[in-house]
This record gives structure tokens, sequence and C-alpha cells, in this order.
């Protein structure tokens, strides 16, 4: 039995990781702060939480800013809740590396789902972290599948690295593209092809709409020669809840199929194991890392290299034999 | 890693001037905040549920129709029914001196008028939020 | 040498003399204009191409061939607020105190298509002007004024359709027809979506609705103005001066677009569009800004849309003094700020003018403040001599260089605006607003590093100032007694004839072929509320959802 997780976060007391098993709203708010902060108590919580995971049917929601993916994210959770399904939201914005601030704006195109009990959206900053879908995201996704949702969009940033990394966060991933992008449908090409398991094409009263489907289609079968799964390409136009329903459907097709051919418990498979070595990773790294701050080698390491009396390489290889040995 | 302040910037009630808002925002960006904008004509239940959401440091309304005796006080009592009783509230606008006890007395903790500066919202909010 | 060489001489003179001097005092020299204007500046301006006369296309200097030699500008003071009672009274001391044109404002519940008594409205009613719920609020409002010979111009956006019929409802009442009535309704969705907020439904059925008001004035009520095509919130939300005017007329050619396509001829309705203009501090740029929308509108309508008439191609204009360049802080200053933009607005020639009151940055203007913001355009008028000369500063190197420059500007914005498929589509990408808001934010950001000064607030303040006592409060209970009324007439009215009229009214919105105007007039005489009757609008056509980008 593991010790309660006391909660004092700014004045509140309470058993944050208990409360998230009992449907308590509030603490998975606080919760997912614990996380995002990485804060003493995330380790705790993460662990009364994890056994209460593995429910919930995660959905990545990837595509250029602008494709509307917030608009869409709106109106297919509209129709989880019709199907009785409850629905978790996180939606990711970039961090500002200057200030290090955000403006966490996709909330705005949800509103009408606030007072859902049903649904909650979190909002959610990159804080410089790299793929933004780091394990602070699949962490918060987790808090949300222990909290018993049945379902939970993750949307990304929707540029660089976040477009890869959804993969490893989710079961399916949806990518939404709009007509009118001119050349962006070359460095579609390069990156997000690979990823879509599921392609939408948004905005699709839009010129130019039939012409992106036709290419998409085309540089699917050129490249879906030697695969089971060939991601469809549905046309929507979320605004007015056009295509959301036939979308679903495609995207319900796409679970059914990695859960019956073993493609899912290999995903996740994949996914525990990638979990272990990044938090292994992570943990060891900023030990050592707080070690030689800590002691004041770093500077002294910092001096050697500048007086060319060392090189990083040697000061890494030294500090690893010495601390793992 | 840090913990960053979240602040929610709300517009409650019907007006559709967002100026000060969206500077605000920004300014708040700019000084290393998260900030979570609702956008316009949010009631005082959506703001109070968003806050528990996004578990936000600070509510910060603005509101520029005269509407905030009736909307601020019930934005406060929302959000302390749902047991964020450590949640900061401040609200700005076109909001007459004599107003202002009221609104504090009701649970906001400052009221920033026309021509304020962002900087003192930012030192406020950085002061006032707990830590 | 010719003449030209021979002033870039001396002013190649001119500049080196200077220099040292002028490095004494650097906190002067971040200023956009040069420190003078002369010839040069103006060496490719065609008098008759450019400038011409007042009434004399382009109308750079002037709608009308006499301007204010012949009458002055209207002076319209916006005004409304708490019950049609109450705004009543106030329209009945305006026009006695020599007002003339009645300009009403009505609370967020009645723009947003809200009846009192909706929970939305809570807090609302009756707060930054007048509560309409159905046409008996309307016939208060009203009474005793005679709807034959005012001028009124009504702050109504999105409902526009229901809040006209129900005044051509009025007028019916007073025995006035509707081809006598003169006025204006804003009626310009484009700028709420981009600035301004009160919205209600998406374009398309919003521009439908437009469309259908040209058709239905242009038979019916031809002395109407349908439109006015507002850049006054724009610039409150923090625009400069060339965006106010690059993005309204943006908004200007998408009404002409969407009527042409519905069938309209531009002759048939272009001459009862209007344009509102903001009058801001920087007197001689908001000069060079209203002559250069006239130039920039005529060659529009013009050559884009080859109207024919010239009353088509003359931007006439509304204007208010802009009312977030007022300040709490020592609000009396405020005065003089509101003279110096009324000296700006009629310089430009504006047809007619708003003057704000000094205590509007901090709630709705006393009686008191309202008098002196009148009789600030009454001294413009009478003893400035500004209105003595029609475009008295056609010629300034300065004011003509500004007027080209800020043509071109607006130009660069409209092109672009074009290119992306017109104000509709840059309105649903955040284009313009974002291009707002970037602007708003270096303002704020000037003010706060010192590069602007504003008096009072950053600079010259005083220690622990009094506030300013005898503000106008709007009675806390005017929610509770607008909505006691609004049940009175639900329970007096034929509830069987509003259902049908209603139901009548369902039926047309779902067909794109028929005008809504007899309908929506049918509905309002049967009081059915504003609120049922945007409902039923709702039902068919969805709300608009809000594009913010920060």
């Amino acid at each position: 039995m593991l010790p309660p997780v006391l909660c004092f976060e700014r004045g509140r007391d309470m058993d944050i990781a208990e409360e998230v098993l009992n449907g308590n709203r509030l603490a998975l708010s606080r919760a997912i702060t614990s996380i995002e902060n990485e804060d003493e108590k995330s380790t705790e919580i993460m662990k009364r939480l994890y056994p209460h995971t593995g429910h919930a049917f995660v959905l990545g929601v990837t595509g250029p800013p602008g494709a509307g993916k917030s608009t869409l994210t709106d109106k297919m959770a509209r129709e989880y809740r019709k199907r009785g399904m409850t629905v978790g939201i996180i939606a990711i914005d970039p961090t500002s590396p200057f200030s290090g601030g955000a403006i966490l704006g996709d909330r705005i195109r949800m509103n009408g789902l606030t007072l859902d009990e049903g649904v909650f959206i979190r909002s959610m900053g990159t804080r410089g972290s790299l793929g933004g879908l780091s394990h602070k995201t699949a962490d918060a996704v987790k808090a949300m599948d222990a909290f018993g949702k049945d379902i939970i969009f993750v949307e990304t940033v929707g540029v660089g690295q976040s477009e890869v990394d959804i993969v490893k966060a989710a079961d399916t991933t949806m990518v939404v593209l709009i007509p009118g992008m001119g050349d962006d449908i070359q460095a579609i090409k390069a990156g997000i092809l690979e990823i879509g398991d599921v392609f939408t094409v948004n905005k699709a009263d839009h010129d130019g709409a039939d012409k992106l489907v036709r290419e998409i289609n085309m540089m699917l079968d050129l490249d879906g020669v030697m695969k089971d799964w060939r991601p469809p390409v549905e046309k929507v136009i979320a605004n007015q809840n056009i295509g959301v329903k036939e979308l679903i459907a495609q995207i319900e097709k796409h679970y059914d199929y990695i859960k019956s051919n073993g493609i899912l418990a290999e995903r996740r498979t994949k996914r525990t194991k990638d979990e272990i070595l990044d938090i292994l990773g992570s943990r060891i790294g900023s030990y050592i890392t707080q070690k030689i701050v800590d002691d004041g080698r770093l500077d002294d390491y910092v001096e050697q290299i500048k007086a060319r009396k060392t090189d990083p390489y040697t000061v890494v290889g030294n500090v690893l034999d010495e601390m793992l040995k | 890693m840090e913990k960053k302040i979240r602040v929610l910037v709300a517009k409650p009630g019907l007006d559709g001037h967002d100026r000060g808002a969206k500077v605000i925002a920004r300014a708040l960006r700019d000084a290393g905040f998260e900030v979570v904008y609702t956008g316009l004509r949010q009631t005082p239940e959506q703001i109070a549920e968003a806050a528990l959401q996004e578990d936000v440091d600070c509510v910060a309304m603005s509101i520029l129709s005269g509407a905030h005796p009736h909307l601020f006080p019930a934005v406060v009592n929302l959000v302390r029914e749902k047991g964020m009783n450590d949640v900061l509230i401040i609200g700005g606008g076109v909001i007459p001196e004599t107003d202002i006890p009221a609104l504090k007395e009701a649970g906001v903790s400052e009221i920033f008028t026309p021509g304020t500066k962002t900087s003192d919202v930012v030192d406020y909010i950085k002061e006032h939020v707990k830590k | 040498m010719t003449e030209h060489e021979k002033i870039q001489a001396e002013l190649d003179k001119y500049e080196e003399s200077v220099t040292k001097a002028i490095a004494r005092f650097p906190e002067r020299d971040h200023l956009p204009e040069k420190r003078i204007y002369t010839p040069l500046d103006i060496k490719d301006l065609d008098y008759a191409d450019d400038i011409s006369f007042p009434g004399v296309f382009p109308y750079t200097r002037g709608v009308q061939p006499t301007m204010y030699r012949g009458r002055y500008w209207t002076m319209r003071m916006y005004a409304g607020f708490s019950t049609a009672e109450e705004s009543n009274k106030r329209y009945r001391y305006l026009i006695e105190s020599g007002a003339t044109g009645l300009s009403c404002a009505f609370d967020l519940p009645t723009q947003i298509g809200y009846d009192s008594d909706d929970p939305i409205s809570e807090g609302e009613v009756g707060k930054v002007g007048v509560a309409i719920d159905s046409l008996a609020d309307m016939e208060v409002l009203f009474d005793k004024i005679d709807l034959g010979k005012v001028s009124t111009s009504m702050t109504i956006n999105a409902p526009a359709s229901v809040l006209l019929a129900m005044y051509i409802a009025v007028a019916e009442k007073q025995g006035v027809s509707a081809d006598q009535l003169r006025g204006t309704i804003q009626n310009d969705i484009l700028k709420e979506y981009a600035a301004r907020g009160t919205y209600i439904f998406p374009p398309r059925p919003s521009m439908r609705l437009i469309t259908n008001i040209f058709e239905y004035c242009s038979k019916n009520v031809p002395k109407w103005n349908t439109i006015s095509i507002s850049g006054y919130h724009i610039r409150e939300a923090g625009s400069t001066a060339a965006q106010e005017i690059a993005f309204t007329i943006a908004d200007g050619i998408a009404y002409v677009e969407a009527a042409i396509k519905a069938g309209l001829d531009v002759d048939a309705f272009a001459g009862r569009l209007s344009f509102f203009w903001n009058a801001h501090n920087n007197v001689l740029e908001e000069v060079a800004k209203f002559r250069a929308s006239r130039r920039i509108w005529a060659r529009v309508m013009r050559d884009r849309f080859h109207a024919k008439k010239d009353k088509s191609m003359k931007l006439r204009f509304h204007t208010q003094t802009a009312g977030s360049m007022l300040t709490a802080q020592q609000p009396d200053n405020n005065i003089i700020r509101v003279a110096l933009q009324t000296a700006a607005a009629v310089m430009g020639g504006t047809q007619s003018l708003h003057t704000n009151s000094r205590d509007e940055a901090l709630a709705l203007p006393s009686e008191d403040s309202v008098h002196i913001a009148l009789m600030t355009q009454k001294i413009v008028a009478h003893e400035s001599g500004l209105a003595d000369v029609i475009d008295p500063l056609a010629g300034s190197y300065y004011v003509e260089a500004m007027t080209n420059k800020i043509e071109q500007e607006a130009m660069d914005y409209i092109k672009k605006i074009d290119d992306m498929g017109g104000a509709v589509a840059a309105i649903e990408k955040g284009y313009i607003q974002k291009e707002i808001q970037d602007s708003a934010y270096k303002w704020q950001m000037d003010v706060e590093s010192g590069a602007r000064v504003i008096v009072g607030v950053n600079a010259y303040q005083i220690e622990n100032e009094e506030p300013p006592k005898n503000l106008l409060k709007v009675d806390a209970s005017v929610g509770e007694r607008q909505k006691a009324k609004l049940a009175q007439v639900k329970a007096k009215r034929d509830n069987e004839a509003v259902k049908k009229a209603l139901a009548d009214l369902h039926a047309a919105c779902e067909d794109e072929n028929e005008n809504l105007m007899p309908h929506i007039l049918a509905a309002v005489k049967t009081y059915a509320t504003l609120g049922e009757i945007c409902n039923v609008m709702r039902d068919v056509f969805g709300e608009y959802e809000a594009h913010i980008s920060l």
C-alpha cells in the first residue's frame, strides 16, 4: 500500500491521487500541474495513478497551425459525448523561447464544452521541451486516463518535432490539413505522411480541397505499397460540423484494426519501454547534472576546457565512469 | 522544472471591447506567464470552470460595459465554491472609483482602471499569487 | 537649375545647418515624420487628378461643393442608457439644446439579440445604452419626437434589420411613411468580427441580411443610409490611421461585392453607403486620413465597380472623437483633447460629428459633460474660423504628402486583403485582428516606455488625484423594471399572431432567395421580441465562432 499523497500546494490539503481516482476535477487539475512542474509530488502521484491507466483511447491530433485542429476537436468531442463517452482534451501551444511565457489559445474554440461535466480540457505550454510531448504530456494523459476518461485528445502545436512525438503518445494519429497552403504540401510530404493513421482535409468547402485530397492520396499510394493499413483521407468542414461523423467512423475503424491485429498492444509495449528509458535517462541526467553543479565541478571543467587542457568528451566520459561504476 | 504562473484572462459579460484584455494577455506572456484567454462573452460559470480545469494561479477579468458589480462577484463566488480558495482574482476596465470598495469586499483583490501600466499588473500578480 | 533642384540644394543646406542643433535633442528624433516638408514632397501631385475641387472627383476636398459654407455638419450626439423612458428624456433634452440629429446607443443584450430576461443579459441591461425588447420599447423611445423631421442614427449591427423594422413600425404609427424616414443604421458586421465583438450570425447569413436591407431600403426607405461602414471601432481597438481606413474600405468593398453578387445594380445602393471614422489625437495626420479615404473610395467605386453616379463615388462619413484617447486621470483635460479632435474632423470635412464627454473613461457621460461636448462643436463651428474655408489645409506640403502616404499604405493593405480573397477571408484567417492587435500592443509599449507621452497618464501626473464627482450611475433596478415590462408585453399581445409571424420568418430564413425585411417587419408589429426574432435566425443560421489569435 502506497502512502497517500498529500497536497499542500497553495494552501490546499488533499490526497491528490485518491481524489483523482474519486473523480474530483480539481484534483485532476492539480495533479496535472504537479506533473507539468515536475514537482516533488508528481512521481508519487504517478505511482498511485499508474495501475488505473490503460483504458482510454488516445487520439493524437496534429497538423499545421491554422488547420482548424481545435475546432475539429471541439466538434468531434461533442459527437463522442452524444455517444455517452467521457472526453479529455490536452491542447498544447508553443512556449516563447524568449520570455518563457505562452498564450494558450486553443480553449477559445472549445468554449461550448466548458460546462459539460463529461469533458475536461487542459492547455499546456511546450515549456522548451523539444518535442513538447515528452513524458509530461504522456503523464497528463495518464492522469486523465486514471480519472476515467474514455477518449483523450492530444492536440499538438503543429510545428516541428511535435508531429513525430505524438505518435509515441497516441493510439491513433490524425493529421489535419487545409487547402491553400501552397508549397507547404512539399513539407507535408517530408514529415507528416509517415505518421498519419487518418488524414483529414478541413475547410473542404474552400478552393483546392479536392486537389489536396488527390495529392495526399497519390502520395499515400506511392508510400503505402507495403503497408496493411492504407490511411483514409476524409473531407470535413469542422466549423459547420460537416463530415465529423464519417471521420469518427474512420478513426474507429483504425482503432479496431490496431486492436485486432495486435498493433495496439505492440505500440503500447513500445511505449512502456520508451517510458522506462525516458524516465531513466532524465533521472540519471538530472542526478548527475545536479551533482556536478552542486559540488562546483562543472565550473572547473568549463575552465579547463576553455584553457584547452581537456575537452567535453573526456570530461563526460570521466564523470560517467565515476558515477556509474 | 520551475513552476510557471498561469493566468486566465477572461471577458465576462457581453461587451466586445477586448483591446485591454488582449494587451494584458500579451504583456503577461512577455513576462513569462502562461496565459489562457477565454475569448468574449463568457458566463461566470464558464470562467470558474475554465479556471478549475486550467488550474490557474490568477483570474484576470476585464469589463467595459458597467456590468462589473454583478459579474465580478459572481465569478469570485463560483471560483471559491469550486474549492479554489487560493486563486488570486483581479479585475480591470472602466470602473468608477466608488464601485471599487464593494468589489474588494466581494473578494476581488485588486481593480485596475484605465491608464494602468501592464508592468504594474505583472508585478501585482507576481507578488500576490500563492507560491 | 530647375526649380526643384534649387529647392533640393536649399534643403540640403538647411539639413546641414541644423545637424548640430538636432543632435542635442535626441528625444525628439524618433518621430516618423520628417522635420519639414517642401514642394519636393508633393512634386508628383496632380491638382486636377488628385485634389481637384470640392464636390468633384476624387472628392479629396470634400463631397459637397459648398461644404460648411452651405450648412454645418450635423451635430449628432450618441446617447442612450437605461430604459426607453430615460433615453427619451435625454433625446428631447439634446434636441432642445441644439443637437440636429439623434444617435441611439443600445445596451449589449439588444446589440447581441437577447431579451432583457435572458440569463445572459444579467447585469448588462440598460448599461451601455437603452434596452429594447419589443416594439413597445421603441414606441416609448421616440415618444413625442417627430420621426418625419429628425434624422436618427442607430448603432446596431447584427440585429440591425430588426431595429430598423421597429423604427419603420413606430413611424407608421406616427403617420410618417417609410419613404420620409432619414437616418442610418450601422449594420456593419465585418468590423464586429474584426474589432467590436457584437456579432451573432456567421458571415454568410450576415451578409445576406445586409444585402436584404440594401435592397429593401432602395425601394421602400430611399433616404435611409443602409450601412455605416465603420473604422471607428477598428481604431479604438488599436489600429493606426492607415489601418483604420484600409480595413474599413476593404470591408466596404466586400459589401459592394456581396450586393452586386445578389443582383443589385451598384448605382442603386452605393449612394446610401456611408462611413464612420475616428477623430484621433494627431490633428494633421487625421485630416490627411479623412482626405485620403475620400480619394481611395472614389477611385475604387469608379475603377473597380464602374459606378456611374457621382453619389456612388462619394465617401460621406460620420465622425466620433476617439474614446480610447480619453484619460481617467485629470478628466477635464479630455475637453481639450476633444476640441482638437473636433478641429481635425472639421478640417477633414466630416458630414456629422459626435463629440465625447470628458468623463467617459470613468462612466457614461453626465448631462453637464454632454453639454460641454456639444458646445465644443458649436465653438469650433462659430468661433474658430476652421469651418469658414473649405478644405483649408489643401496644398500644405505636409498634409498633402501625408495624404499620399496614408493612401499608399492603405492601398497596400487592400491589395494584400484582395490577395487573401477579400475582407471576409482575411477576418476568418484572423489577419486583420492580428494587425490591429500588434498596433495596439506597440502603442501600449510606447506609452509605458515613455516614447509616447500621454498627459496625466505617464507624465505630468497629479499625486493623490481626487476622484471626480457627479458621475452618471445607471439605476441598478433597470434590469428588473425592464423584465417586468417585457412580461407585460408578452401577456398583452396576441401570442397566436406572434407564433405565426415567427414561423413565417423561419421559413423565409431557409429560403435564400427571400428578402427577410418584410417578414421581420411583420413580426415586430405583432410585438414579437428582439430575442424571439433573433432566436429564429440563430436556429437557421447558427452562431459565429470568433477567430482569436494573440
